[in-house]
């Protein structure tokens, strides 16, 4: 196929590329959001609500207008317990401005008395929240630990790291991205 | 839809796994079609290391760059393994800048240059699709198409598939055999043509497309920017072929 020809057809895909891309743009009526809720990026985040560790309960459809991570781990988890101190500490610096934290254990797996020790002895002031029957693992296909879901205020799941441990900077950098959307 | 496989302690991110795949094979590529332009194979091997150390490390200081105090505060997090701590624009500038510099240093020629390239290129774009196959993502828009897939709580197109084959199409066209390029450069322009165009037909089926003004597709008008790039540059490079040849 000699230049000229080439350029011809290219021009003639340009023409249909144009009307093509007309004809498929996204219309103001249809739903731009993702309607379901689905643990992964660009979706809202399934709701859940469990029993804290120490009493009381948290839902997450409450901490709305927040910036949350939840931080699935168990307390045998080797990099689990590694990042658990950046998490605290990147906890302690932003929860002033809107930032929540839910150290999500996987109970099932673990046992409460252990996970109370090692909340205990890395000093986390943030909610425990225990999932005894891994009903929330379940529902946000937890395959590895640690796993954790950073979610806008809107309650959108906007970032997905599975494995660890995350370095204090991915994780501040992560809040601060979405902090800032709020501002 | 499989992004994990465990082994051990370990666990080997199977989208990444086929990415490297990938770049591995399509290296193959680039010196077999290196080996036949007549290009040195090494100094195209060094190209490829520098673009793509230059676009690791591109793409970690553009991340560090946007959240600079938390990066001054805790600077070994430079050297995180996580892939998630990386800017994309950034790791492809910087990658294009550093191999650009290296190709002008050793004075490689800069369209059969571009043309070893392509075949490696065209093989990538193959793996890119089957990563996004196994990580899910790149989803498809809800459909209820006989072929549909579901994924993400809804049936979907199965956007993956539709981008491995035009990846493959892609690939099998600007293989030298198909469609013979005249000039030096022309392979390659064909090349990011064929891929706009494909671009802009995939993304009509995306279910996660960038949305901008009036709800136009931010990749396909992308696409046609570029699709209008390489017309206007095949034209400009047959008028100088004609005007050669007139003076000739």
């Amino acid at each position: 196929m000699n230049n000229s020809r080439f350029v011809a057809w290219m021009t003639w895909a340009l023409i249909l590329g144009m009307i093509w891309t007309v004809v498929s743009r996204v219309s103001s009526d249809q739903p731009q959001a993702q309607p379901g809720a689905v643990a992964k990026e660009g979706f809202a985040a399934p709701d859940f609500t469990l029993d804290l560790l120490g009493g009381d309960k948290v839902s997450l459809s409450d901490l709305r207008g927040k910036v949350v991570l939840v931080n699935f781990w168990t307390s045998w988890c080797p990099p689990c317990r590694l990042e658990m101190p950046a998490i605290e500490k990147t906890y302690r610096s932003y929860k002033d401005i809107g930032f929540m934290v839910i150290g999500l254990n996987l109970t099932a797996q673990d046992s409460e008395q252990a996970a109370a020790g090692f909340v205990k002895e890395v000093g986390v002031t943030f909610p425990i929240a225990l999932d005894r029957d891994n009903a929330v693992g379940n529902l946000y296909r937890v395959t590895a630990l640690p796993t954790s879901y950073f979610i806008d205020r809107n309650g959108v799941i906007r970032s997905v790291i599975v494995g660890g441990p995350m370095s204090e900077a991915l994780i501040q950098s992560k809040v601060e991205e979405l902090l800032r959307e709020g501002e | 839809m499989f992004p994990y496989l465990r082994l051990g302690p370990f666990l080997l991110q199977m989208p990444l796994l086929a990415l490297l795949l990938g770049f591995w094979i399509g290296s193959t590529f680039i010196e077999r079609e290196a080996a036949r332009l007549g290009l040195n194979k090494e100094k195209i091997n060094s190209l490829i290391s520098y673009g793509l150390v230059g676009g690791i490390l591109g793409a970690r200081l553009a991340y560090a760059a946007q959240y600079a105090s938390v990066y001054l505060a805790n600077p070994l997090g430079l050297f995180s393994l996580s892939t998630s701590t990386l800017s994309p624009v950034g790791g492809f500038v910087i990658g294009i800048a550093a191999a650009a510099l290296y190709a002008y240093r050793q004075k490689l020629p800069l369209r059969p240059t571009l043309d070893a390239l392509t075949p490696g290129l065209a093989f990538l774009l193959i793996a890119i699709g089957v990563s996004h196959l196994l990580s899910g993502n790149a989803y498809g828009a809800p459909s209820r198409v006989p072929w549909m897939m579901y994924l993400w709580s809804d049936y979907r197109h199965p956007s993956q598939l539709y981008e491995i084959f035009l990846a493959l199409v892609v690939f099998t066209i600007v293989l030298p055999k198909i469609i013979p390029a005249h000039a030096p450069g022309v392979k390659f322009v064909q090349f990011i043509a064929f891929t706009a165009i494909a671009r802009v037909f995939l993304e009509a089926f995306r279910g996660d497309s960038v949305l901008w003004l009036d709800g136009y597709r931010a990749a396909q008008v992308m696409g046609l920017v570029v699709l209008i790039g390489c017309i206007v540059l095949l034209r400009q490079w047959e008028r100088t072929c004609q005007h050669e040849s007139i003076l000739q």
